[in-house]
């Protein structure tokens, strides 16, 4: 394992005094592992807390400034922040108007922020909502299985939900905002190599050369099933054809087209990549209204994408066209 | 470590009737064995995560009890329902994941049922782990065959009341509570998770042992080890 890191143990706190350092605007709660806006609470706005393990930069933190998250919650590498942490920081930023939490779905996330929620409104009052994203495809959302996970579709909640919140909407519009985003898309990703967990040192999973991972989340894990490497115009097929198949997403304002890095694919394949599916977006007759390509949701040192489709309504793309000043999503501001 | 042997000692030099009792300094000695137990497991249960997990069970319990022996060290608590809130509460703060809010709600649980009593006999201990389950069951919505902690703590609780039921002693039905969750872990190995992010596995999740099931197991084999049994 070769990895800029001192010593495994540290790597979340290490990693957090960066953040301090290079991010003098932002505000880094050491001792809770928070980083939130300098100048949280806002007053009267809605505040929007998330959070998840560590390890997917630049989500959460990345994402913290106006015009997105008010607060992000670092937990240790893989692994959900505990309670404590999410109660500190939605007091930290609640500016009255009550707060949003994102909340990925996976079991560790959704129990502990369902604590912190409760700890949150009996301790102090404040009015809490969670969102939770579930847009992976791969994963057959039914009796027997914990639901989609959240995955890609996450960031772009994050950036659209906080423009309405910035806009004074109060808790219930933004929440269904971030409702409407989370139903409206889809998501399904490709591992061309292993993480490696700094904790345990080598790749979580062995993947010969020729072969990769389809359908995986954003923790290292497997994927659905183990397939022959192929071509970008194969593997853009790949991801695109369960997505097209789970959603109709002619017509409308068009979709906003996400291709995201997994951590280690450089951004020249990720445009190839790009380039590949909107081709078949055009032959199927959906219409790109905006797009994003890059690493935002990653998944420590993993190779590979993932595809993020959002059926978008003018609200939608409005709110993606306001302004965002964060470490890792800028624009118009 | 010297320690956990002289709480154990105290435990047992503390019995005068023909009944156990498991007092806070039982309570301490358990944890303390099972702290032990997750440390010198942490590379197993990592293992076994990272077949069909996320690779952290190993270390996030481990922080956990580590971070639970200091929280009991420096301030011994006064009452088993006192000893077992920390625990829960320090779990859930520190352990993260699923099971943070699973081992921290089971030990919270645990506590409320445990009252205000100053000890507990076989039968108070009995009913304090099955809260635990309770609690288990309520925070993580599992059912039996989910693949999860539930297929060995379940049968554990189940075995533990059996065996009380049929007149053996605390130390007799804890062994066969420890056989009921080794049976119940090892039957993990088979299933298709249901829960967690092993679930999202679907079929390929079969043939690999449940980590959750894997350190559940670790925590009866400590209650077998550390609590005292009849005089």
């Amino acid at each position: 394992m070769n990895k800029l890191i001192n010593d495994p143990a540290n790597v979340v706190s290490d990693a957090l005094r960066g953040i301090a350092a290079a991010h003098p605007e932002l505000h880094v709660d050491h001792e809770n592992q928070i980083v939130r806006r300098g100048d949280a609470p806002v007053r009267g706005k809605v505040g929007l807390v998330s959070g998840g393990g560590s390890g997917h930069e630049p989500l959460h933190a990345g994402f913290v400034g106006p015009g997105m998250l008010d607060a992000a919650c670092a937990g240790e590498v893989f692994t959900s922040p505990v309670p404590d942490q999410i109660v500190a920081a939605t007091t930290a930023v609640d500016g009255g108007a009550g707060v949003l939490h994102v909340v990925k779905n996976y079991t560790g996330d959704v129990m502990n922020f369902e604590m912190a929620a409760e700890l949150a409104e009996a301790e102090t009052g404040v009015a809490v909502v969670a969102v939770v994203t579930d847009d992976d495809v791969a994963v057959q959302d039914s009796l027997y299985t914990a639901g989609r996970r959240g995955v890609g579709v996450t960031v772009l909640l994050e950036k659209i939900a906080g423009a309405a919140a910035d806009q004074g909407r109060p808790l219930a519009e933004v929440a269904d905002v971030a409702r409407r985003v989370n139903a409206n898309g889809r998501s399904m990703g490709v591992a061309l190599t292993s993480c490696t967990v700094p904790a345990a040192g080598k790749p979580t999973f062995d993947l010969p050369d020729g072969q990769m991972e389809l359908g995986i989340g954003i923790h290292g894990e497997p994927g659905r099933r183990r397939v022959p490497a192929a071509p970008a115009a194969e593997i853009a097929e790949m991801l695109l054809t369960p997505i097209l198949a789970d959603l109709d997403f002619t017509g409308g304002s068009g979709v906003i087209a996400f291709v995201n890095g997994m951590g280690a694919t450089p951004q020249l394949e990720l445009y190839l990549m790009y380039h590949e599916v909107a081709e078949i977006l055009g032959k199927a007759g959906i219409t790109v209204a905006r797009s994003l390509v890059g690493s935002y949701i990653t998944s420590l040192d993993m190779a590979g994408c993932s595809v993020t489709l959002l059926r978008a309504d003018d609200d939608i793309l409005r709110l993606w066209d306001a302004p965002v000043r964060t470490p890792a999503l800028r624009w118009g501001a | 470590m010297g320690r956990a042997g002289a709480y154990a000692g105290a435990a047992v030099g503390g019995l005068t009737a023909m009944t156990a009792t498991v007092d806070t300094a039982a309570l301490t000695a358990w944890l303390q064995e099972f702290a032990r137990e997750i440390s010198a497991g942490k590379d197993l249960l990592t293992r076994l995560d990272s077949a069909i997990g996320d690779a952290d069970h190993g270390v996030n319990m481990d922080r956990g009890m580590t971070a639970v022996l200091a929280a009991t060290r420096d301030e011994t608590p006064a009452t088993p329902a006192e000893l077992l809130k920390r625990t829960g509460m320090t779990l859930v703060s520190r352990v993260g994941g699923a099971s943070g809010p699973l081992y921290g709600t089971a030990f919270l649980r645990m506590a409320t049922a445990a009252g205000d009593a100053g000890s507990l006999d076989a039968r108070g201990f009995a009913k304090v782990l099955r809260a635990g389950l309770d609690g288990v069951v309520a925070r993580g919505k599992a059912e039996a065959g989910d693949k999860t902690m539930y297929d060995a703590l379940a049968p554990a609780v189940d075995a533990l009341d059996a065996a009380l039921d049929a007149g053996q002693g605390l130390d007799e039905a804890l062994r066969a509570a420890v056989r009921a969750a080794e049976e119940g872990r090892d039957a993990t190995t088979a299933m298709i998770a249901r829960k967690g992010r092993a679930s999202y596995l679907g079929e390929r999740s079969a043939g690999h042992q449940d980590p959750g099931a894997t350190s559940v197991t670790m925590l009866m084999t400590a209650a077998a080890t550390a609590l005292p049994g009849e005089a």
